[in-house]
């Protein structure tokens, strides 16, 4: 993110190869492999955002993902299905690697984010979170004002001298115009942010990724924690940034899967079962279990 | 067919039983209110003739006065204030050098360490605090009393800084425990939040948890400070036990290599010399009151700090 003009835009293309464009002075000041750069190079050859082959993962002695092989487009949203414990939290979990701060964490295969496959060594944890955003079952903002909430991800990947607070503002007002909190919260921008009502919170959560312009929101059952017009709210605010992000998201409810999904990805005992488009998937399932499944007939 | 009701009631040494063991518990509980106040009304009780009676002490003078001469037959002198300066200059001392020790462990403890050598470090942190502060006086007086010559050139090396470090030695542990409480009670959503924006683990330290943890790390510091006023064999054998004001006007306003004596120190080593009842007797016991007076308020912000945290 250059220093000028932090925070003022955000991605309006479907186009993977225009994202990333510019230098990154950031990463190349920390001294390590440039994750955004690598990018527009390889993404020419592929349409897909999440690439991954053989995936598997192993917590302790208990595997939880057993060779999973999917490719997610860009640009859509991608639903995760299944029945508790079949992985799709482990797997979303893995395409920031956020799940390595469990010291008992193996992975094996590989995940490729935009053409750069994550578990590679040059691979920075701190730039990869940055590209790969992601929003948590319950709504964690910090214990720090809705502002500063916002404005957390900039501070922490910028250099002090290079924030100025009109660049800090605009950022806030337009993270939260996009998740249309502006409204509601323009004055409370002082208040503290565990305050807000949960559905306020999780889309503050929404928010906070968006001044980073990551190329991936993840998204953790977003809704489980919040009640129906609350989901709806969120849903139609997925909707509304379908397209120039790409979005991943775990769900129980697969009404909800149905509802916003373009594609959907079924799972079974850390296995994928069925991958295709949500209306097919839904109305015509391949596989004898996805069928089942969605009829409610186990999970 | 009618049912019968079963029987309702229970046999009676059950029912008395059960109130009798009932109000053993209740009493447990409310004993340790009981006990303060007792204590309390004790010590005051034991002061109040010098505090309310005729012959009665000089309050200003007491708090202001360097002049500490009990014993003296013919003009015998209550000032204290170079026995509170003494006790002020050693807690400070320590805390310089327990609270970034204490609180730095507290954080490698929490935050850094793995999950063994977790578990090796709260077991022997709670075996340091479990030393008797006898032993730490021995330390004091053969060990650091060496070292302190040796490193700063000191006549003696019993000073304050030697009474500080065996003072800090002494409150790390708590320090630490009651630390490493308020990170772990920060919420694992928090630490989540900030690893999924990409920090690196410095900045999780001072932008989420220690914002978010600072009441708690508060609390252990003042326990620290209250553990660190009331200690009184370590500091007594330590110190030098010299009526001393260490602190002055020019830089660096205190002097660590001086000797002092501390307010507890003073009631252990002059109480049993006295006669019950006397001025002298009762003065200690006004002195008594005061460290009771200042351990208080120092647990007791503590503690309205943590509830500060528990309240939101």
């Amino acid at each position: 993110m250059g220093s000028s003009s932090v925070g003022l835009e955000f991605h309006s293309s479907n186009d993977p190869g225009a994202i990333r464009g510019g230098s990154d002075p950031q990463s190349a000041f920390r001294g390590v492999a440039v994750f955004t750069k690598v990018v527009p190079l390889m993404s020419g050859t592929t349409q897909y955002a999440i690439t991954t082959e053989d995936l598997g993962l192993w917590y302790g002695d208990f595997q939880a993902l057993k060779d999973v092989s999917v490719n997610i487009r860009h640009g859509i949203i991608t639903g995760l299905i299944g029945p508790s414990g079949c992985g799709k939290t482990t797997f979303l979990r893995c395409c920031n690697r956020v799940n390595e701060r469990y010291g008992n964490v193996t992975t094996t295969g590989t995940i490729h984010i935009l053409g750069k496959n994550i578990y590679d060594p040059d691979v920075s944890l701190i730039e990869l979170r940055k590209s790969v955003g992601i929003v948590f079952q319950r709504p964690n903002p910090l214990p720090i004002s809705i502002y500063e909430n916002v404005v957390f991800g900039l501070r922490i990947h910028s250099r002090w001298s290079d924030l100025k607070r009109s660049d800090l503002d605009m950022a806030v007002e337009q993270a939260l115009r996009e998740v249309r909190l502006w409204a509601d919260l323009k004055d409370r921008l002082k208040e503290k942010a565990t305050t807000l009502q949960l559905e306020q919170q999780q889309k503050l959560c929404i928010a906070r990724l968006l001044p980073l312009k990551p190329d991936l929101i993840l998204m953790d059952e977003p809704c489980s924690a919040l009640d129906v017009e609350a989901t709806t709210a969120v849903e139609e605010l997925m909707l509304g940034l379908a397209g120039r992000f790409t979005i991943v998201i775990v769900t129980h409810n697969m009404a909800q899967a149905r509802r916003v999904s373009d594609e959907c990805i079924f799972m079974l005992l850390g296995e994928v079962v069925e991958h295709d488009r949500t209306e097919d998937l839904f109305l015509n399932p391949k596989n004898t279990k996805t069928a089942d499944y969605i009829e409610g007939r186990y999970g | 067919m009618w049912l019968t009701m079963p029987l309702l009631h229970r046999p009676k040494w059950k029912v008395v039983g059960e109130g009798l063991v009932e109000w053993l518990i209740r009493i447990c509980g409310v004993s340790a209110v009981i006990f303060v106040f007792a204590i309390f009304f004790f010590v005051f009780w034991e002061a109040k003739g010098i505090l309310f009676g005729e012959d009665r002490l000089d309050l200003w003078k007491f708090l202001t006065s360097e002049e500490w001469y009990p014993a003296s037959e013919s003009n015998p002198r209550y000032g204290a204030s170079a026995l509170i300066a003494g006790t002020a200059s050693v807690t400070v001392l320590s805390m310089l050098i327990a609270v970034p020790f204490g609180l730095g462990a507290a954080l490698f403890i929490s935050e850094f360490c793995g999950p063994r050598l977790k578990e090796v470090l709260k077991i022997t942190i709670e075996l340091l605090a479990a030393i008797p502060s006898v032993v730490w006086g021995f330390i004091g007086i053969t060990i650091m009393n060496q070292l302190v010559m040796r490193i700063f050139g000191a006549p003696i090396g019993l000073t304050v800084l030697n009474g500080a470090i065996i003072l800090a030695l002494m409150s790390v542990p708590i320090i630490v425990s009651i630390g490493e409480d308020a990170l772990k009670a920060v919420p694992d959503s928090y630490r989540e939040a900030a690893i999924g924006l990409g920090v690196t683990r410095w900045q999780m330290l001072y932008r989420v948890l220690l914002p978010a943890a600072k009441n708690g790390l508060l609390a252990a510091v003042l326990l620290g400070v209250g553990r660190a006023i009331g200690e009184t064999m370590a500091v007594l054998m330590c110190t030098g036990h010299a009526v001393n004001n260490p602190f002055n006007t020019t830089f660096p306003f205190l002097h660590p290599l001086d000797s002092v004596r501390t307010l507890p120190a003073t009631i252990a080593a002059e109480l049993g010399e006295t006669a019950q009842g006397s001025q002298h007797y009762q003065v200690l016991f006004v002195i008594g009151l005061l460290l009771f007076t200042i351990t208080f308020v120092v647990n007791m912000t503590a503690d309205l700090v943590v509830k500060g945290i528990k309240g939101k």
